[in-house]
């Protein structure tokens, strides 16, 4: 498509500017997951596999539902099964897709040294370009959800593109295309937002679940996938879902401070070394002078 | 009458060469050298959008992420190789201690006022002993990033650290390239050479290492 680069708004490892910033009217996209009407059937994996063009792949059993530990650079979709037991001693069955959230801010995109390698398009989709990727893994590093997952074969890293090429055509993603219960939706961010929290009060004034609410983390901008949980004090509780997920601060300061600092050093050392000859000049070898004998050694 | 200027000039003999650095020692010098200006070009295209470039000048972004480690391998074994030929002349001692006092005159390139120097002087010591401890770190921050991939999830605050360590280490050596490189190449004039023939002038030596060139030529007594 013609205008492809001016749909870009962020470009991972490029010097100078980003073509498509606020050049074209896109809406923002958003998929919402209503963790309380997920069954955990798992058809979004498999329509997740089918769409792109992965096999199935073997699950391990840990005496759980939970059919792998955690996604693959081949299995962008999972969902976390989470036998947890309430306060009142009832058990609740916590069930939550797991896939790419395509942060505002993404992390991955800030650790990427790779010109191009990570892409967000002006939608809001952060989408990994795998023939920009040298396969270093620091976008696995940047990613404060455990998203990114590198393949040995490829050497190169992959993950939910938030079926970025049927978006582009009009379409919702593949998994949204299979829920049976309907509790996937996609749309724009702002109606994704909207939904999520009407079901949200929905739970707290009719369900009984008074922290129910919205998870759409400010510490990385928002995401891009947004999340209805019963009880969005402890979004732990759905297999490991960060409280408060930021950009890690040690990749901040090595993006930030650091290099500035870095660069500065590096220039400032040759100028003050090119003073020093100038100031200074060579270090001459002397004669030999006598010692006090009167001997030359 | 001084014994060894009977039958030759002065200026015959302050350009005398002597041998400075053995065959092995340059060899691994040079092996240290080229493996570290790869891992500096490589290291720095990681490092800014701007110099990605420096990327495809040795092959390509994947091309230099799947050597970059490798070399630091080859690199980390030169500096463990030159641990071996050097350590017992890195030794820092009392007369470092004193040359340090009077870094104004090295600095100032008054280098008779400074005391006597052995084969390396204070500031080629730390700078070994720095590079030294840098590699160490370099290699265990740069084992974890070459496999991030194996580190498990729990255990992410050793990517952190480890991104943060390999960048302030290694800009930390590349200071200390740029010294070393500046000082031998081109402000102490015969330096240079002695690394790639392995000789000096005996004004040289006298100049820059007089404890050492007494060491080698032999003492007062025994002349040339």
């Amino acid at each position: 498509m013609s205008q492809a680069a001016t749909e870009l708004i962020r470009i991972s490892g490029h010097a100078g500017v980003v073509p498509g910033a606020g050049l074209n009217r896109e809406f923002r996209v958003a998929k919402l997951v209503d963790t309380t009407t997920c069954i955990g059937c798992k058809a979004c994996e498999v329509a997740c596999l089918e769409w792109n063009g992965y096999p199935f792949s073997e699950t391990t059993f840990d005496n759980t539902y939970q059919t792998m530990p955690e996604t693959a650079w081949n299995y962008w979709n999972l969902i976390k099964f989470n036998e947890h037991e309430r306060e009142d001693g009832s058990m609740m069955l916590l069930m939550r897709k797991d896939q790419c959230m395509h942060c505002e801010d993404p992390g991955c995109l800030a650790a990427c040294p790779a010109d191009g390698a990570i892409v967000q398009y002006a939608n809001g989709i952060v989408d990994f370009q795998e023939a920009n990727c040298i396969g270093c893994g620091y976008c696995m590093t940047g990613c404060p959800f455990n998203i990114p997952k590198f393949s040995p074969k490829a050497r190169k890293v992959f993950k939910c593109t938030l079926c970025n090429d049927r978006v582009s055509e009009g379409l919702e993603p593949a998994c949204i295309k299979a829920c049976p219960t309907g509790c996937l939706h996609f749309g724009t961010k702002a109606e994704m937002k909207e939904l999520a929290e009407t079901r949200a009060q929905q739970l707290r004034e009719q369900s009984g679940f008074a922290d129910a609410g919205v998870y759409d983390p400010p510490g990385v901008g928002g995401t891009h996938v947004i999340y209805v949980l019963h009880d969005a004090k402890n979004p732990e509780l759905y297999g490991g879902l960060p409280k408060d997920p930021h950009v890690p601060m040690s990749v901040r300061l090595w993006k930030g401070p650091l290099k500035w600092l870095g660069n500065l050093a590096i220039v400032g050392g040759i100028v003050g070394m090119a003073f020093h000859y100038m100031r200074f000049g060579p270090k001459k070898e002397e004669e030999i002078k006598p010692d006090e004998d009167g001997r030359r050694r | 009458m001084t014994t060894d200027a009977v039958s030759r000039s002065s200026a015959a003999h302050n350009e005398e060469m002597v041998p400075r650095y053995t065959l092995a020692e340059r060899v691994n010098h040079w092996i240290g050298a080229l493996a570290y200006i790869y891992l500096l070009i490589t290291g720095l295209a990681f490092w800014s959008p701007y110099l990605y470039w420096l990327a495809a000048v040795v092959g390509g972004g994947p091309v230099a992420r799947a050597w970059h480690p490798w070399v630091g391998l080859i690199f980390t074994a030169s500096l463990f190789w030159s641990f071996k030929q050097w350590h017992g002349d890195m030794k820092i001692d009392d007369a470092d201690r004193a040359w340090a006092k009077a870094i104004p005159n090295y600095i100032q390139n008054e280098d008779d006022k400074l005391p006597p120097v052995g084969r390396f002087n204070y500031g080629q010591k730390l700078f070994f002993w720095a590079m030294f401890y840098s590699v160490i770190l370099l290699l265990l921050s740069g084992i974890t990033l070459w496999y991030t991939e194996a580190l498990p999830w729990s255990l992410r605050f050793v990517r952190y650290a480890a991104i943060l360590i390999h960048a302030s280490v290694a800009l930390f050596t590349i200071g200390l390239f740029l010294i070393h490189v500046y000082m031998s190449a081109i402000l102490e004039e015969g330096s240079f050479g002695s690394m790639v023939h392995g000789y000096v002038t005996r004004a040289w030596a006298w100049t820059f290492h007089r404890s050492w060139y007494e060491q080698v030529s032999g003492g007062s007594r025994r002349v040339q």
